[in-house]
């Protein structure tokens, strides 16, 4: 099985370790995953802002960077609701038959990383060991786009000496929604301050999700607060064992905000 | 009484106000909670809730696929039953049409059930300018009314207010149009529904006209159907000598028993009950019984050009039960006023643009007053695609402005970003020049994030500014994924 990481903008540009996670991950699980150096985008920015036109070329660069893989793993359930439901729509506004065609091929091929854990791979526990109190907030295009169910959660229970508890209004949106976020800054913001809140009740000392692009904003709003909770990229925790868990510092290599080395 | 919503600013303006306020946002978060809580309840309780959202669907998308025939034989059997058909292009005419009505029969007041229709058409404040006083009747658009505000909520349009700012606006208006509240009221629930139906009463048994909306209208029987809680919706459709309905267009459906799923789905969606406690209908005039002198007003007003846009006449299926206000997070916090419209949250956020057309900066704004999440859909019992129909109606915002001779900040800035990812080297020239900014927003910094990494504090313009107003930004990473992939090919190096 040939296996493509599509790693996204987002964590390409800003959040490289979770990319550095997934590798380590899949190798760890027997997987030789390979990084398409074509890739880019998955064109969800422009969609979602209504720029139809603008998205072409990204899909058409999409589709060109993972043909021919069996399947496609990304840490995001957003750009993987993105590829699924939305590259169809673009390749309509381009009215390029050929285009249509590559995205009927690639998208069904695209796996967020929890669905490709437990339903490609077939695994739950990926001896993973990360030993603090943690809180899971469901990503919305992962919950009700993808419908990842409750996989992250049944992979994050497997984890040694994770201590999962529970969020509270933990299905509602934290306020990020991509250009949301600067276009209706307050109404985001005030989203962003109860999803922090909803964190803080827990007493945990991580949040953790599927999206960097949605910790980025409940982190900057924890981080603003000086709240003491860290967020932290499910792949993150998943790649965590205990040859890795202090790391040479005393920190923990997998923050999001983490430098360390992979 | 009530004023209007023109000249409301934009959403992200109006949203901004209505944020501030605190009281609101507490009423808001207590009242959108509890209905939340009682709709998942009566949902989960139905097995065959997703064949019922199907079933629903199918018969509102089988009405609209054929409105034209529906439409003319609804029309043909409320004749032949004694009700009078008048059709109304736009708000002008329908009110024009019911005032015409109201001064045949020389009354200077109708009693009015609460209808969406005639708050969309601006009915109560074009009868006041004919002289005609239009009473509400159900209880919390009364508040409303009294209150001299604008509804922020389809099914509870005084959501935004409490027990004690609805005694004090009791206390404050009903005397001066008519039987005033007790001295002694208190906020009370049950007191204050009291002071209500004593006030309303004697508005009941004085009317001549009472002017209604439809919840469904069947074209087969030319029976109209009005699902309400209160009662007060059956004293209007049953004592006054005259009744006007105005009726979307889009509330046909083609038989009786198309009635059955959207019955079924309505009530539990809407208030969380299992069933509504009073359903009316009738059919044209019934001789000695109701009223003798009936008019039904069939509306247009937009729903033509929303059932011509491909992707968004799914809008139409709309049965305003409100589930999808309820539901979302953007609507809990704003509340409706800041959407502009008698019609907020996500299906307002729909429905004013498609009804209304694109090109006004208030519209405008109102497809991008969601943070997407979905919601919305997930609740909808009619299964309305709101996210899919919101991007769809960005698009065509965009497409507005290609020709502007000064593209917006925001077009230049996705045009650029298309550029850069349109090929991956210019992407990884664009990561390069970020791990420089990272290395200087490290040296200067506000903050560091758990990790060592530092973040940046305030940062000035436009995204930027928005951005950091409240939250910390990570600075950039010095290296991009892509470019450690290839130094180390891949970690293996």
């Amino acid at each position: 099985m040939r296996v493509a990481l599509m790693v996204t903008c987002v964590n390409d540009a800003m959040f490289p370790e979770t990319g550095k996670a997934v590798v380590r991950l899949l190798r760890r699980l027997g997987v030789d995953v390979e990084f398409p150096a074509a890739q880019t985008c998955c064109a969800q920015p422009m969609v979602n802002t209504g720029y139809l036109d603008e998205a072409v070329p990204v899909v058409r660069t999409f589709v060109d960077a993972f043909a021919g893989y069996d399947a496609v793993v990304t840490p995001s359930g957003s750009c993987a609701g993105s590829a699924r439901h939305q590259h169809g729509l673009v390749a309509r506004r381009a009215g390029d038959p050929g285009l249509a065609a590559a995205v009927a091929e690639t998208s069904p091929k695209v796996y967020e990383l929890s669905e490709f854990l437990v339903d490609v791979l077939g695994v739950v526990d990926v001896g993973a060991y990360f030993p603090h109190r943690v809180t899971y907030h469901p990503t919305c295009h992962s919950l009700r786009m993808l419908g990842v169910g409750d996989r992250p959660r049944r992979l994050l229970e497997n984890v040694r000496g994770l201590r999962l508890v529970d969020l509270p209004e933990a299905e509602q949106c934290c306020g990020f929604g991509g250009t949301f976020a600067v276009k209706n800054a307050d109404t985001s913001v005030a989203m962003g301050a109860d999803k922090a809140r909803h964190v803080r009740e827990t007493g945990a000392e991580v949040l953790v999700a599927g999206d960097n692009s949605c910790l980025m904003h409940v982190g900057g709003v924890l981080s603003r607060q000086q709240a003491g909770v860290r967020v932290v990229h499910l792949a993150e925790i998943l790649a965590a064992t205990e040859a890795d868990a202090g790391g040479p510092s005393g920190h923990p290599q997998v923050g999001l905000a983490g430098e360390g080395a992979a | 009484m009530s004023g209007t919503f023109v000249g409301m600013p934009a959403f992200p303006t109006a949203a901004r106000a209505a944020l501030a306020d605190t009281q609101l946002r507490h009423n808001l978060a207590h009242a959108t909670g509890t209905i939340r809580a009682k709709r998942a309840a009566v949902v989960g309780e139905v097995e065959e809730w997703e064949e019922l959202r199907l079933a629903g669907a199918a018969v509102k998308e089988a009405a609209l696929r054929d409105l034209e025939t529906h439409l003319v034989r609804l029309e043909e059997s409320l004749t032949a039953r004694g009700a009078t058909v008048h059709w109304a292009r736009d708000a002008a005419e329908a009110n024009e049409i019911v005032a015409r009505v109201a001064r045949d029969h020389g009354v200077d007041e109708v009693v009015k059930v609460k209808s969406m229709a005639t708050q969309e058409i601006g009915l109560n404040e074009a009868l006041a300018e004919h002289g005609i006083a239009a009473w509400e009747t159900d209880l919390a658009e009364l508040i409303v009314q009294l209150g001299d505000d604008l509804p922020s909520h389809i099914l509870v349009p005084a959501i935004h207010r409490n027990r004690a700012e609805v005694r004090e606006i009791f206390l404050r208006a009903m005397g001066s149009v008519g039987r005033p509240a007790p001295a002694d009221l208190t906020d009370e629930p049950a007191v204050l529904a009291a002071a209500a139906r004593e006030h309303l009463r004697e508005k009941f048994l004085r009317a001549k006209v009472a002017v209604s909306g439809a919840n469904f209208a069947v074209a087969e029987t030319g029976t109209l159907v009005v699902v309400e809680s209160e009662g007060n919706g059956r004293m209007c459709l049953t004592l006054p000598e005259v009744l006007v309905s105005v009726v979307g267009i889009e509330k046909v459906v083609p038989t009786f028993a198309d009635l059955d799923p959207l019955l079924r789905l309505l009530p539990r969606s809407s208030t969380g009950e299992r069933m509504n406690p009073y359903t009316s209908t009738w059919t044209g005039v019934t001789p000695g019984d109701g009223p003798q002198e009936v008019h039904v007003v069939l509306l247009d007003n937009g729903r033509t050009r929303a059932l011509a846009d491909d992707v968004g006449r799914q809008a139409l299926r709309c049965i305003r039960c409100s589930a999808c206000l309820n539901a979302c997070p953007v609507y809990e916090r704003t509340g409706g006023h800041a959407y502009g419209s008698v019609y907020p949250g996500p299906i307002g956020a729909i429905l004013n643009p498609l009804m209304k057309g694109t090109g006004d900066p208030q519209t405008d704004s109102l497809p991008y007053a969601s943070s997407l999440c979905g919601a919305c859909f997930e609740v909808c019992p009619v299964r309305i695609d709101i996210p899919e129909v919101l991007v769809h109606l960005r698009s065509k915002v965009v497409d507005g402005h290609r020709g502007d001779t000064v593209p917006k900040a925001e077009a230049v800035a996705m045009k650029a970003a298309a550029y850069a990812f349109s090929d991956s080297r210019r992407l990884g020239w664009v990561e390069k020049a970020s791990g420089l900014a990272g290395r200087a927003l490290t040296r200067l910094g506000r903050t560091t994030l758990p990790g060592g990494r530092s973040a940046a504090g305030r940062i000035p313009g436009p995204g930027a500014a928005a951005w950091t107003g409240a939250r910390d930004l990570p600075a950039p990473p010095r290296e991009s994924f892509r470019a450690w992939w290839r130094r180390t090919d891949g970690g293996r190096s």
